[in-house]
């Protein structure tokens, strides 16, 4: 068998305070490249990793905007403009009988601005993310955590990296191996 | 610091995290001894990540047991009654049901309230109580979310089936271009309905999936069958737990939480509006939509007890779905009860207050017509039964609390019939007036319509996991990082 091309190195904890301690650290020593796998949402790890805020609310705002003009837009050009009917004497453009509308599709319109951010920023559609055919995602959506590495990164040597993770108190290093076509998986 | 040292600190930590919290709690409230306004005990001694996988995923991965496939029986033949009468009405027509000429609007649309009403605590638990910061709503939440998809899928059908031939009704229900170039009524309620409610479905329908995606990730992980981790693979969109993904997941799931909760509030008052624009006495009342949300949200935790305690004791899930959880549900049944309540007496004060003929009337007959029974029921069911729960043993004791919860649903049920038959049965015209009576059609499709809810709740809980395990990992004591360096 040929020799397997190491595509990162992934260092284990039990503990999210370890983990905290081994993202700052990795995070000081100017890595890139590289991600924290956790079974769930780990407060203050984003700042450890020196990941700002999400930039989500904004594109979703922007999303239901979307929503409302196109809401309003709809009913006003089809009950004032292409088809006038008057109902209850009321003037064509009656915006406030339009306004319960225009909530719901403001609403609407958010909520798949969410689901496309979904898919897009948190990558839903790797199925053939390199990890799954590694050992460690078995634990990391169970009980542990992960601090992984990726040989893409400039800084990467393997030595380099092992005994970065050892400096961050990871007592458990691991070498993943490349499985399938992929060139980059963060 | 090596790994192990800070394993050993954090154990310590786990457990003073609790004793820390607590006494903040106090210390806020100016207590000095334990009150009732200490944070609950949502876990056990020794409950850990591993084995909350463990007790959510066996139902998953293990074949039911004997009651399953009997409950599975009955509940999908139901169902099959539910599509004969479907398929027998749109045949036959309406006029198979018990609708008459001043009751124009029967069990259809009571049905199609009641649904509504019930999904609405599955959006109330996993949105207005994950902004209140509710950690108890873990348990429960993923279970109620899907409970409301069911409950809205149940719901819709009624209104369909209400049109007569829905492959028509296209064209007053949704703005689609048609022959006549004439587009639906932007300024009726009913209309607003069909967008409130379709919205509703969809973003249930998203935010649940989104919810369920870690969870099916774990599953994927778990599965030792080609086919099984092929399926939860491919369900699970390849989630690898990165953080930086949480990062945005958790935005997401945050900012559907804050569009979910105005979102439901709408939808029972645009339901409400259905009525309350109307001129019908007894219909037309500015009190109908929180009126409206307040009932919704009482008869939907009554379902979320009805099921849950059932599902609990089923598939072992005692020590995650604790008796505190039960216990906290049934104060919001307490107070949903008392704002139903204050409806109900307030309806009746502005009635004689308002000096209005019709609408004295109205009440009048409610109480003393021949619609009577059923208010009173309603009466009993939702008001007077509820205040039981005052007293500790009935609200931690599972089998004094099931009775009550399942008369809340049938209250509730009776509660919708209230409204529509005897706001209809007597109009303005005494020649008109008439008594309704349901027939064999309508009690089908309603014990058809359970038959279609507890078919998907219970292929739910055999195929997917119905508590949300990453939800209550996070709020695990100790599963928060204590120190990162003085940042957060």
């Amino acid at each position: 068998m040929a020799e397997k091309e190491v595509v990162g190195l992934a260092g284990m904890f039990d503990d999210p305070n370890a983990l905290i301690h081994a993202a700052e650290t990795v995070r000081d020593a100017g890595y890139k490249k590289w991600d924290c796998h956790t079974p769930y949402p780990v407060h203050g790890l984003d700042a450890a990793m020196g990941l700002g805020e999400s930039f989500l609310p904004y594109i979703v705002l922007a999303g239901g905007f979307t929503g409302i003009a196109a809401a309003l837009g709809m009913q006003g050009w089809m009950s004032a403009i292409d088809y006038q009917v008057v109902i209850g004497g009321k003037e064509l453009f009656s915006w406030p009988a339009f306004v319960p509308i225009t909530f719901e599709l403001f609403v609407l319109f958010s909520g798949f601005t969410i689901t496309a951010c979904f898919i897009i920023f948190c990558k839903l559609w790797r199925w053939n993310h390199p990890l799954h055919d590694n050992n460690i995602m078995a634990e990391v959506t169970c009980d542990r955590y992960a601090v992984v590495l990726e040989a893409g990164d400039d800084k990467f040597s393997e030595d380099k990296a092992r005994s970065l993770l050892e400096k961050a108190g990871c007592s458990d290093i691991r070498t993943l191996f490349k499985t399938q076509n992929d060139d980059s998986f963060i | 610091m090596s790994d192990s040292v800070l394993v050993e600190e954090s154990e310590k930590e786990r457990q003073d995290a609790r004793k820390e919290e607590i006494a903040t709690r106090r210390e806020r409230m100016g207590a000095k001894e334990a009150t009732c306004l200490d944070p609950p005990q949502l876990f056990e001694e020794g409950e850990t990540l591993r084995s909350i996988d463990e007790a959510v995923f066996k139902p998953v991965e293990s074949f039911p047991k004997f009651k399953w496939y009997v409950m599975f029986a009955i509940s999908s033949a139901c169902m099959g009654l539910f599509f004969f009468c479907f398929a027998y009405t749109i045949v036959e027509g309406i006029g198979v049901w018990g609708n008459n000429n001043p009751v124009g609007w029967g069990w259809a649309i009571v049905n199609f309230v009641f649904w509504i009403g019930i999904g609405h605590a599955g959006t109330l638990i996993s949105a207005i109580l994950f902004l209140m910061r509710q950690k108890w709503r873990t348990a429960i939440c993923r279970f109620a979310e899907a409970m409301t998809i069911f409950a809205v899928i149940c719901a819709l059908q009624f209104p369909l089936i209400h049109t007569g031939r829905p492959w028509l009704a296209w064209y007053w229900l949704i703005p689609a271009p048609n022959q006549n170039n004439i587009w639906v009524n932007f300024r009726s309620p009913l209309l607003w309905d069909v967008f409130a409610v379709s919205t509703y479905f969809m973003i249930s329908l998203m935010f649940w999936y989104s919810g369920l995606i870690p969870d099916l990730a774990s599953l994927r992980d778990r599965a030792k069958n080609g086919w099984r981790k092929l399926i939860y693979g491919i369900l699970s969109l390849g989630w690898s737990g990165s953080n930086r993904a949480w990062r945005h997941y958790e935005k997401g799931y945050l900012l559907f939480a804050g569009l979910a909760t105005p979102l439901v509030l709408s939808v029972h008052s645009v339901v409400s509006f259905d009525f309350a624009t109307a001129v019908i006495p007894g219909w037309h009342t500015t009190i109908f939509p929180p009126y409206f949300v307040a009932g919704a949200v009482f008869s939907g935790f009554a379902m979320v007890s009805t099921v849950i305690i059932i599902l609990r004791h089923q598939f072992n899930l005692q020590h995650l779905i604790r008796d505190v959880h039960l216990e906290l549900m049934n104060k919001v049944i307490i107070v949903t009860s008392l704002i139903v309540g204050y409806a109900y007496s307030m309806e009746l004060f502005i009635a004689w207050y308002s000096g209005a003929m019709y609408e004295r009337y109205v009440f009048m007959n409610r109480v003393m017509g021949p619609f009577a029974w059923a208010y009173w029921s309603m009466v009993i069911c939702n008001v007077v039964i509820p205040q039981l729960l005052w007293i500790k043993k009935f609200r931690t004791s599972v089998l004094l609390m099931y009775p009550i919860v399942l008369l809340v649903n049938v209250g509730m049920w009776f509660e919708r019939f209230v409204i529509i038959s005897t706001s209809l049965h007597r109009d303005f015209l005494p020649s008109s007036w008439d008594y309704f009576k349901p027939t064999w059609v309508d009690v089908g499709l309603f014990v058809g319509s359970m038959g279609l809810f507890f078919t998907l709740t219970l292929l739910f809980v055999r195929f997917l996991p119905s508590i949300a395990t990453s939800e209550m990992k996070a709020v695990m004591p100790g599963a928060q990082p204590t120190h990162h360096g003085g940042k957060h």
